[in-house]
């Protein structure tokens, strides 16, 4: 349709875009700042509000808090992205036994309906998160595929307090994400969620029904 | 001696003259020369909000000039005044006598507005406790941008209970042509504000607009309600003046 | 999409006033928005900060407009998004189809997008034999009625959660009756998941473009946008050109002003950003990702400095939701894709101001809308430009319609008011006669029938304010 491209570009280059570009004064983005275990603090509030659950873990006893986890809820199985660091590290500390380690290790065209019907749970890592609103920052891509974050009914993340930025707008420019993304990145702030019915709040409506933020304390 | 211009406004001229008056006086009370030009008629706001851009500037034309010199105009009306001082800049945009008219524009207020932030008036109430409820008209608020001067002067009365509305940044429904062009929807905001007043157990209700006095007004009457509606012009006169 | 005739909203918003139900649901809705919204801006200097700078980046992005576009398209490319362009609705429509039926696509799943509800895509599409299906819960809610939206952010508004309840019961299959809402979403929620399995194709909108890097930005709550996006193997974009955006940073306060004045939420639960399709080592995502790029009247939009404002709009809805006509008569009533204060001026722009020129009148002009808006556009100033537009033909005027409003007898009313108004003499004479008679007027004449449905007759003051500064003399200049 290069036709319309140009009659389009034509017509909006003729109604004319001249005048100098308004100033922007960023003073408001810029201005909210958290020491960081305020971060972690906010962070766990505002995610709580919309009924995110966390778990305390230490930079060592953290795959054994996920697998505690997944015991207490008898879970049958657990996704995950093998070839990922976090998921890596899961795989080695994983007891034989009880709940399943299910690798995501192929396209999903093989497996799509088992995805969508057995999978109980899906653990991820995560690229940091956002205190002033509360959210997980995500960049799923080959070692951890985009639909372990949101097709089972339990996404469970792992942390890093030492990863929080104040801010999405502070942390575009910490993770570089203005200059270049992969095919994609997202923020997560709690399970999925719907208010359509009379203004009435419901979780878990098409992704997951439970988030599970397995919060690792390694600031000094 | 510090003068003024009065600038009256239809809807005052014709409906409430008292409050016209009650204006002018407290001006002189505080110290004021009140110079009320004759030939007034109407600040052109309706052709204005209709598209009626010409007919608007031909009457606007004849409104200002009739203050010269260079002293305030003091409105009975926050819209009016909202009129005359952001939208003749707009309205005269390119037009040759666009400079005179920003001057004049520059000069506009509104009584509350003058009374509080430029005569610092001082009020002291003689009258029956009584309790009051205030409608902001939208345009004295969002256009003029009074911020709280009206509320002001009635803090400053002892015996007067200020009993807020429910909703009282919401529209009262009048909005010029409105009312009469789109008479189901005007009608519907103005029984809502009429039983939102009731609601507040006030026995009067304020404001700075004649248009939304007499559209709740109108509304009141209607529905048999006890309540009144006064300007606040003329209510701040009658309290500090024993009858 | 233009309209033939012209479409009163007088009559369909009294229409509405009659419904105590409609009324209630709004009302209510519309409160619970209005003081969640009010809890996300507790100091007022940080949301006029806040608004300038989403102002000024909305300000610069139409600035640079068609730079911008071409850069979008030049990123969109190198990520591997193929990049189309659509002058209409109708060409629009046909680019999906294609894409779809040179795909063998029979099924299409939905995010929620207001574009594609401008384009008619759904009705459409049916035509040529493709399901789309809304995955949105609201959008899902009215398509089960096949109703339209009647809120641009909560699209099922104006139904309460029996009318919900009793239609489930009859158009899902196998749904018991309950009005319990997390029941209800449980039920949407199965039928719809097997639909985001089984569908070819996912369509969604987006809300702000990224020139620099070539991204689509999607904000929700549900999921149902990623899963959309996400699982089926072609995703299709669709986009008004002014939803482009120079960079990332830009979009951060956009965003963060976009949630909390839409819904009241600080963030929403998802925001989503799609920079290609599935990679080459990836094992999940879309094949292929199509963004088309609509016009649809908004490049003439653009052309006018003045109410190129409209297109700094990021459809958060919250001049709907401040409204006090929408809250009365609903979104419906406006019998127009965008409803509330942005729907009374892009509906007359896009369909023509004179078959639209009712609209542009519904309004009170109280400025709430223009109080909440996050980009500050200018909605009562806009709205007084479009009635002059509907009557007069000014030359340079690109508005679509423009004078094809006008009426002589309103034309010979206002020139007789200024006639009047000008002459101090004849306005003396006029009042004069108003106040001796003013009370005697019969209540049949046109305006006062209109004013005295729910009101009493005005009735002039026995002297008017000038004839009385008259008599005393005294403090004339
Ligand atoms: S006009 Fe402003 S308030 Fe209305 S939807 Fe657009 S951005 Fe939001």
């Amino acid at each position: 349709m290069t036709d319309a491209r140009t009659a389009i570009l034509g017509r909006l280059r003729a109604g004319g875009g001249e005048g100098p570009l308004p100033p922007l004064d960023t003073a408001v983005m810029e201005r909210r700042q958290w020491p960081p275990a305020e971060r972690v603090a906010r962070l766990r509030r505002g995610m709580e509000a919309v009924h995110t659950e966390f778990l305390d873990a230490t930079p060592a006893d953290w795959p054994a808090v996920v697998r505690a986890f997944c015991d207490r809820e008898a879970l049958p199985n657990l996704m995950f992205g093998p070839a990922s660091e976090a998921g890596a590290a899961l795989a080695a500390a994983w007891p034989a036994g009880g709940t399943q380690l299910l690798p995501y290790d192929r396209p999903v065209e093989a497996f799509k309906e088992e995805l969508f019907t057995t999978v109980a749970a899906g653990f991820t890592g995560t690229v940091g998160g956002v205190a002033e609103t509360g959210g997980l920052l995500l960049m799923p891509g080959p070692a951890e595929p985009r639909l372990l974050s949101l097709v089972p009914p339990i996404h469970l993340a792992l942390l890093r307090a030492s990863t929080l930025q104040d801010s999405l707008w502070h942390a575009v420019k910490a993770l570089g994400w203005g200059r270049s993304l992969p095919p994609n990145a997202l923020l997560i702030s709690g399970p999925s969620k719907t208010a359509d019915i009379e203004q009435t709040l419901a979780y878990g409506v098409h992704g997951p029904k439970r988030l599970i933020v397995v919060l690792v304390h390694d600031l000094a | 001696m510090r003068e003024v211009y009065f600038y009256g406004t239809c809807l005052v001229d014709l409906f409430f003259p008292d409050a016209g008056m009650a204006g002018i006086q407290l001006l002189r009370e505080a110290g004021v020369k009140v110079i009320f030009p004759d030939g007034q008629t109407c600040c052109g706001q309706p052709a204005f909000n209709c598209g009626y851009w010409e007919e608007a500037r031909d009457v606007a034309r004849a409104q200002v000039a009739l203050f010269p010199r260079d002293l305030p105009v003091i409105l009975p009306s926050g819209s009016c005044a909202g009129m005359m001082k952001n939208h003749y800049p707009e309205l005269f945009h390119g037009q040759p006598d666009e400079a005179e008219v920003r001057a004049f524009s520059g000069r506009v207020y509104e009584l509350t507005q003058f009374l509080v932030d430029v005569l610092q008036v001082q009020l002291k109430d003689l009258g029956e406790p009584v309790k009051v409820t205030w409608h902001s008209s939208c345009h004295a608020v969002r256009d003029l941008g009074l911020k709280g001067q009206p509320q002001a002067l009635l803090g400053q009365l002892a015996q007067v209970e200020l009993a807020p509305l429910a909703r009282e940044h919401e529209c009262c429904g009048f909005g010029g042509t409105f009312s009469v062009r789109q008479p189901e929807i005007s009608g519907a905001m103005s029984c809502d504000k009429a039983a939102d007043a009731e609601a507040t157990g006030a026995s009067v209700l304020l404001s700075t607009d004649g248009g939304c006095l007499l559209n709740v007004n109108g509304t009141l009457e209607a529905k048999r309600s006890p309540l009144r509606v006064q300007h606040i012009a003329e209510f701040l006169w009658e309290r500090t003046h024993a009858r | 999409m233009h309209a033939e005739r012209e479409i009163l909203f007088r009559e369909s918003a009294a229409a509405a006033l009659l419904d105590p139900q409609l009324r209630a649901n709004f009302r209510r809705a519309m409160d619970g928005l209005i003081s969640k919204r009010q809890a996300q801006f507790p100091d007022p200097r940080d949301l006029q900060e806040l608004r300038d700078l989403s102002t000024a980046i909305r300000s610069r992005s139409l600035l640079r407009l068609p730079e911008l576009l071409e850069q979008l398209e030049a990123s969109c490319t190198k990520n591997g998004i193929q990049v189309h362009w659509a002058e209409t609705c109708e060409q629009a429509n046909e680019l999906i189809l294609g894409l779809l039926q040179a795909r063998g696509a029979k099924t299409l799943v939905k995010g929620k997008s207001m574009v594609s509800e401008e384009m008619h895509l759904n009705a459409f599409l049916e035509a040529n034999g493709v399901e789309a299906i809304e995955s949105d819960l609201g959008e899902y809610i009215i398509q089960l009625d096949g109703e339209t939206p009647s809120h641009i952010i909560m699209p099922a508004i104006h139904k309460n959660k029996d009318q919900i309840a009793r239609q489930f019961s009859q158009k899902i299959k196998d749904a018991k009756y309950t009005e319990d809402v997390d029941e209800l979403t449980a039920m949407a929620r199965k039928v719809l998941r097997q639909k985001f399995l089984e569908a070819d194709a996912g369509l969604s909108g987006v809300n702000f473009a990224v020139a620099e890097t070539g991204t689509l930005c999607l904000v929700e709550n549900e999921g149902n946008g990623r899963m959309s996006t996400h699982v089926p193997p072609l995703h299709i974009a669709v986009m008004g050109l002014e939803k482009v955006v120079a960079d990332l940073e830009s979009v951060a306060p956009l965003y963060a002003i976009l949630t909390r004045s839409a819904t009241g939420q600080a963030v929403s639960t998802y925001f989503n950003l799609i920079t290609g399709p599935r990679g080459a080592d990836e094992k999940d995502g879309p094949r292929e990702v199509h963004l088309v790029i609509l016009d649809n009247g908004r490049s003439r939009i653009y052309a006018d400095p003045e109410l190129r404002a409209t297109l700094r709009c990021i459809r958060c809805g919250a001049c709907m939701n401040h409204c006090p006509v929408y809250t009365r008569v609903g979104g419906h009533a406006y019998e127009a894709v965008y409803p509330g204060p942005i729907g009374k001026i892009l509906t007359p722009q896009m369909e023509g101001v004179g078959v639209r020129h009712d609209l542009v009148h519904g309004s009170s002009l109280c400025g709430a809308c223009g109080e909440v808006c996050p980009v500050e556009i200018p909605i009562p100033e806009i709205l007084v430009r479009l009635r002059r537009e509907a009557t007069h033909s000014d030359p340079g005027s690109q508005v679509a319609g423009k004078g094809t409003g006008r009426l002589a007898s309103e034309d010979w009313t206002w020139r007789l008011w200024a006639a009047v108004l000008k002459r101090p003499a004849l306005y003396r004479l006029a009042t004069w006669f108003a106040t001796r008679l003013g009370g005697a007027l019969p209540a049949g004449v046109p305006l006062l029938r209109e004013w005295t449905r729910t009101r009493t007759q005005p009735v002039p003051a026995r002297r008017s304010l000038s004839e009385r500064m008259r008599a005393e003399g005294g403090s004339h200049d």
